[in-house]
């Protein structure tokens, strides 16, 4: 290995750990407020990509009707509930919310269709489609059990993250799609190219980490979303309420998801279920952050980045076993310096 | 009897089944069996234990491969390699056990996901396990010179094993080590309180699951007679759990019925979806998806309990009589039995405990009070390992125990009662009071997955029993714990710490929630425990209760200890009084 | 007027029950105290009021059924719970819980603002303390900040569960003019303690709570004249003097 191609590796390994620390923030935001492991955060980014390449081609992504048909679902599943309370007060919103926001958003989307050159239309519309998905896949699944034991919201998370799989893989098919490359920028360092791409990929995850940190040390709703992710009972005792925080986090998850698929889709082929490997990495980071740390989430993914490329340089054939093998000293680590086993919790 | 004619009958379906049905369903019912023993390892796992997997799939794997490359490549008997692939299991879900199981319950999911992906990519890239394409020409199997050839064959080896898997399974849970294992998922801190050790329960379970799918792979590969990477990814993974999840815990047999369930609705999903979609792919995961979602929303129990509504439980009987098990020797009465040094704890800035120090002797009862939130449950949670001490001593007997874990407390005499009832809720009564003598039994989990176990475990339920009914509970010895008011489920913990026949014991406000008559019962039974010798400590907030029982009484406030002495002291000690009224003038 | 009413009113958690067709009363501006033993069921009876736990039976606040409504939709009526844990947001300064008690309330103009003064003004050592953790409080800041952070709500019923617990007799009493004085603004207040005496000496009417059920109610001075109230709850004063 020679310097240009240890730097070479590295700037793959920033860009790639940059995504990974992004959506490692994201498990981190549900994991805190909601408890949810939420495996299905690769979805996101899977459906995020896929549409804009598609979008890229001319067509109306497959994703629009997994908006539409999900909020169909949720109205009728508000309206249901709204006959039981016997109080119709809330219908309008809810009608507006998952009804007329999907449908414009797909009308978006045929306009966008049809004008295959204009990124930024694509980039608008292919967050309009998934950011959505996320608040409405927290009602359909996760807020009838919101007070359930961790595992059962694992396993609710595991059983979303196979019905959003299976959709993509109905929506999008077997086949891999690529978006076209950002405007081609590329700067000469030394011996080192770096591609515009790249710098895209880390001023934007840059950009959203401190957009981030300002909404949850200065907004108020980012401090309730805190307050519900330190003391659920508390927040609750002052008016914020779990369903509220739950859509707000994952609206969070799905923006992060949809930018990140944005970011990955013109480096690599996405497949259905390529997000699902994307986000298991962005989940190393996030165990080595115990789940509840964000600079530690952040590090660890550039640590699995890292990881990743300098092992595909090395052994490619088991870059993927080496990086989740990345885990096990992690967890030892963690083991030896927890001294009496943690609580349990209840279910 | 009704149960055992069923029993039957359904042993003589499974029996006849391979002669009627055609090749194809054979061949389902063979891939029900092997996915059963997969299953039933984590609905002990999961669903008795609390603890989920995503890595079986991988261990089947290990199981498979290992046969295969041994057969293959060095001409092993197939009777040898089980062994070999048992013995890398053992070494790698002890390993991940031992790292994940410490932690908070969600590391071994994510531990056992990131596990089971890399050994995949480790099949799927390795030249000698023949990369993606697998290795073929796996030897079958022969049983005593009969060569297991064909499905039908192999049928019935599979479900025989299967059915081993079940009574084995079934013997370790009707055991001393079973109920402790029933306690894991809720009640963890209770059963080390008892003396069982928790972290090694849970990485025995793991362990268990873990060695089960390994057999289910072993037999999985001599019976296709190869094995490539596929069977052995995530996906399966998480369609084994998603079979626990579905056939539910409350019966072990609830692994069978979830593994059939998706064993089948996968067979008939396969054929159909792709035909409706026009193009191929698993799109049974949808289906699958919604399936646990919809059932989770619904109930965590599985779909077992509406199977299980069909068939009579059998009636319960106590053991006969057996010789009771020996009790401890009592110190002499006024020894010097407990001393607290200069204890203290914060959490926090909250000093929930300040230098606190004071001695029991041996046969005395001990009252402590103070108002709420002075620190006396803290007090019982230090002396009890729960919580570790920031500073002092605590020592029982003249040995040091402030720095030991719950269980080695428990094992010097001390036993607790709680002041939220910690009962195994869906336990009977009488297995919820017989952990407490899990440590005057010796039985491990082998002998009594053999059976072996049987004259200790009817000494311990017969202890159990008499000490229910000492507490005036020996009417309700099979029902489940969690249905009794919460005065007698109070009892129960009360009879579950005599059954570990302490020197010390530690009742937290035994009276709370009594009524009048029952206060009296308890009141004697404390009497007549103090005659046989047993020293008792005891916060209680009644204190006409406290009054009429205790030899002396430590009164503290703040976290400190305000008074101590005779209750008629202690009455009329200004201090007190003030402390304890707290005027708002 | 009432404030609120509850009726036929009981909390089981499975098939356990702790407490039983209770009916209580809370007329406007009024404090009432509810005592009783450990255990008698006076901390689900709060947590089942504000909603946390699943309750059967009417509770009907300002001439309107509650029941139903989830927690959040109760605290924005104007119900508050202060419970007996605090359930402070530990990893928070004190300012940020403060000003997530008024989370409830429209977000106008000063209001909050205003509020926060009141605050620091009735609990000098919280603004003393304003930029430190929660967690780092003393126990009897920690009871002031969570009394100061259900004051930003400005609520119109109050219910403290144990205010008195853990704390030195001074910091009670403290507390205990502070409850006294809310009342002045008009706050109707559901006092449950354990510190009988005292809290019957501030409030208006009392219950008495025993087993899940309520064996004796009457006006405070009443209750705490009661023999057996006295023998039972004062007791060791009784019979110490």
């Amino acid at each position: 290995m020679n310097l240009a191609i240890a730097l070479w590796l590295s700037q793959d390994a920033v860009t790639n750990g940059a995504i990974y620390a992004l959506i490692a923030l994201a498990l981190v935001v549900v994991f805190t407020v909601t408890r949810v492991i939420f495996v299905p955060q690769g979805e996101f980014i899977s459906y995020a990509a896929l549409s804009l390449a598609t979008l890229q081609s001319g067509k109306v992504p497959g994703t629009i009707y997994v908006l539409i048909g999900g909020g169909i679902i949720v109205a009728v599943l508000d309206g249901l509930a709204a006959l039981r309370r016997r109080s119709l007060k809330s219908l309008p919103e809810s009608t507006l919310l998952n009804i007329a926001l999907p449908l414009a958003i797909a009308a978006a989307a045929r306009w966008s269709a049809s004008r295959p050159d204009d990124l930024l239309l694509q980039v608008v519309v292919t967050i309009a489609i998934v950011m959505p998905l996320g608040p409405m896949l927290y009602r359909l699944a996760f807020q009838p059990l919101a007070n359930a034991s961790v595992l059962v919201l694992l396993v609710i998370a595991v059983a979303a993250h196979y019905v959003l799989t299976g959709l993509g893989l109905v929506f999008f098919g077997g086949e891999g799609l690529r978006a076209r490359m950002f405007p081609a920028l590329q700067f000469q360092v030394g011996v080192l190219t770096i591609s515009g791409q790249s710098i895209g990929v880390i001023v934007t995850a840059l950009v959203l980490i401190v957009l981030l940190a300002l909404v949850f040390g200065r907004t108020t709703y980012g401090k309730a979303l805190r307050a519900t992710a330190i003391n659920r009972v508390g927040a609750r005792l002052v008016g914020i309420s779990s369903e509220f925080s739950g859509r707000l986090s994952f609206a969070l998850a799905a923006l992060i998801g949809a930018v990140s698929g944005i970011l990955v889709a013109p480096i690599t082929t996405i497949y259905y279920d390529t997000g699902f490997m994307i986000s298991l990495k962005g989940f190393v980071g996030a165990i080595i952050g115990g789940m509840t740390s964000y600079p530690l989430a952040a590090l660890g993914s550039l640590a699995v980045g890292f990881l990743e490329s300098y092992s595909s340089f090395w052994a490619s054939a088991f870059k993927e076993s080496i990086v989740f093998t990345l885990i096990i000293p992690v967890l030892l680590w963690r083991s030896l310096a927890t001294r009496r086993s943690e609580e349990e919790d209840d279910s | 009897m009704m149960r055992r004619a069923l029993v039957l009958a359904a042993l003589a379906l499974l029996a006849a089944a391979p002669l009627v049905l055609p090749q194809f369903q054979v061949t389902l019912l063979n891939y029900i069996g092997l996915a059963s023993i997969v299953t039933l390892g984590l609905v002990l796992l999961t669903g008795i234990g609390g603890l989920i997997s995503f890595g079986q799939a991988a261990f089947v794997g290990v199981g498979a491969y290992a046969t295969a490359v041994l057969t293959t490549k060095v001409g092993m008997s197939p009777w040898l390699t089980l062994p070999a692939g048992l013995a890398v299991t053992l070494v790698v879900s002890l390993f991940l056990g031992f790292i994940t199981l410490r932690l908070s319950g969600h590391y071994l999911p994510l531990g056992t996901i990131a596990w089971g992906i890399a050994i995949y990519f480790v099949f799927g890239n390795l030249d000698f396990l023949g990369k993606y394409s697998g290795l073929a020409g796996i030897p079958p199997l022969t049983v005593l010179g009969w060569r297991l050839g064909d499905e039908r064959a192999f049928y019935y080896l599979i479900w025989a094993i299967t059915l081993l898997a079940l009574l084995v399974t079934r013997n370790l849970l009707d055991s001393r080590n079973g109920r402790a294992i029933r306690a894991l998922r809720n009640r963890g801190m209770m059963a080390e309180n008892f003396g069982v050790d928790t972290a090694r329960l849970k990485i025995i379970i793991f362990v268990y699951a873990a060695l089960l799918a390994a057999v289910s792979g072993w037999l999985y590969a001599h019976l296709l007679r190869f094995v490539s990477p596929q069977p052995f990814g995530i996906n399966d993974s998480i369609d084994y759990q998603f079979m626990a999840v579905i056939g539910g815990a409350t019966e072990l047999w609830g692994a069978v019925i979830g593994a059939a369930l998706l064993t089948l609705l996968k067979a008939w999903l396969r054929d159909l979806l792709p035909r409706l979609m026009e193009q191929s792919g698993n799109f049974e995961i949808i289906v699958f998806g919604l399936l646990v979602i919809v059932m989770l929303h619904r109930t965590r129990d599985g779909l077992v309990p509406y199977f299980a509504r069909l068939i009579p439980t059998p009636a319960q009987r106590l053991p006969k009589k057996v010789p009771p098990l020996p009790p401890r020797t009592q110190p002499k009465r006024d020894e010097s039995l407990l001393q607290l040094k200069g204890v203290s704890k914060s959490f926090g800035a909250l000093a929930a405990v300040k230098s606190l120090s004071f001695d029991m002797r041996s046969g005395e009862i001990l009252g402590l009070i103070g108002p709420n939130g002075a620190g006396k449950s803290t007090v019982f949670n230090l002396m009890t390992g729960v919580l570790a001490a920031d500073a002092g001593e605590i020592c029982f007997r003249g040995k040091r125990v402030d720095n030991l874990p719950g269980r080695d407390i428990a094992r010097c005499g001390l036993a607790r009662t709680y002041q939220h009832v910690h009962l195994v809720p869906s336990m009977s009564v009488l297995d919820n009071a017989a952990i407490g003598a899990h440590l005057r039994g010796r039985e491990g989990v082998l002998s009594a997955s053999l059976r072996l176990d049987r004259a200790e475990e009817a000494r311990l339920r017969q202890e159990a029993a008499c000490r229910l009914d000492w507490v005036g509970l020996g009417a309700h010895l099979f029902e489940a714990a969690g249905t009794l008011p919460l005065g007698s489920q109070r009892m129960v913990e009360i009879a579950r710490a005599l059954c570990a026949d302490p020197l010390l014991l530690l009742l937290d406000e035994p009276a709370a929630g009594l009524r009048y008559l029952e206060k009296q019962t308890l009141a004697k039974l404390l009497f007549s425990l103090r005659e046989r010798g047993v020293s008792i400590l005891l916060v209680e907030h009644d204190m006409e209760f406290v009054m009429g029982l205790v030899d002396r009484i430590v009164v503290m406030n703040f976290g400190e200890k305000l008074a101590e002495g005779s209750p008629r002291e202690i009455q009329s000690s200004p201090e007190v009084i003030e402390a304890y009224l707290g005027s708002v003038e | 007027m009432n404030m609120l009413e509850a009726r036929g009113f009981g909390v089981s958690y499975g098939k356990v029950s702790v407490v039983r067709d209770a009916h209580l009363q809370i007329s406007a501006g009024q404090i009432v105290a509810v005592i009783g033993p450990n255990g008698a069921g006076k901390t689900s009876l709060l947590s089942a009021l504000i909603g946390l736990a699943s309750a059967h039976g009417s509770i009907v606040y300002e001439g309107g059924n509650v029941a139903d409504l989830s927690v959040e939709a109760r605290v924005r009526r104007g119900m508050c719970l202060v419970p007996e844990r605090r359930e402070l947001f530990g990893d928070m300064p004190v300012e940020d819980n403060l000003r997530l008690g008024a989370f409830s309330r429209p977000r106008r103009g000063g209001e909050a603002a205003e509020d926060l003064a009141a605050v620091y003004a009735r609990f000098p050592q919280l603004r003393e303390r304003r930029a430190q953790l929660a967690r780092t409080l003393s126990g009897g800041e920690r009871q002031m900040l969570a009394l100061g952070r259900a004051l930003m709500a400005r609520p119109k019923l109050l219910m403290l569960d144990e205010p008195s617990l853990g704390l030195a007799p001074r910091i009670v009493r403290d507390i205990f003019h502070v409850i006294a004085d809310l009342r002045r603004t008009g706050v109707s207040i559901l006092l449950v303690e354990q510190n009988a005496r005292a809290a019957l000496q501030i409030a208006d009417y009392g219950y008495v709570l025993e087993m899940g059920e309520i064996v004796l109610e009457g006006p405070a001075a009443e209750v705490a004249a009661n023999p057996r109230v006295i023998n039972t709850y004062l007791g060791l004063a009784a019979r110490a003097q």
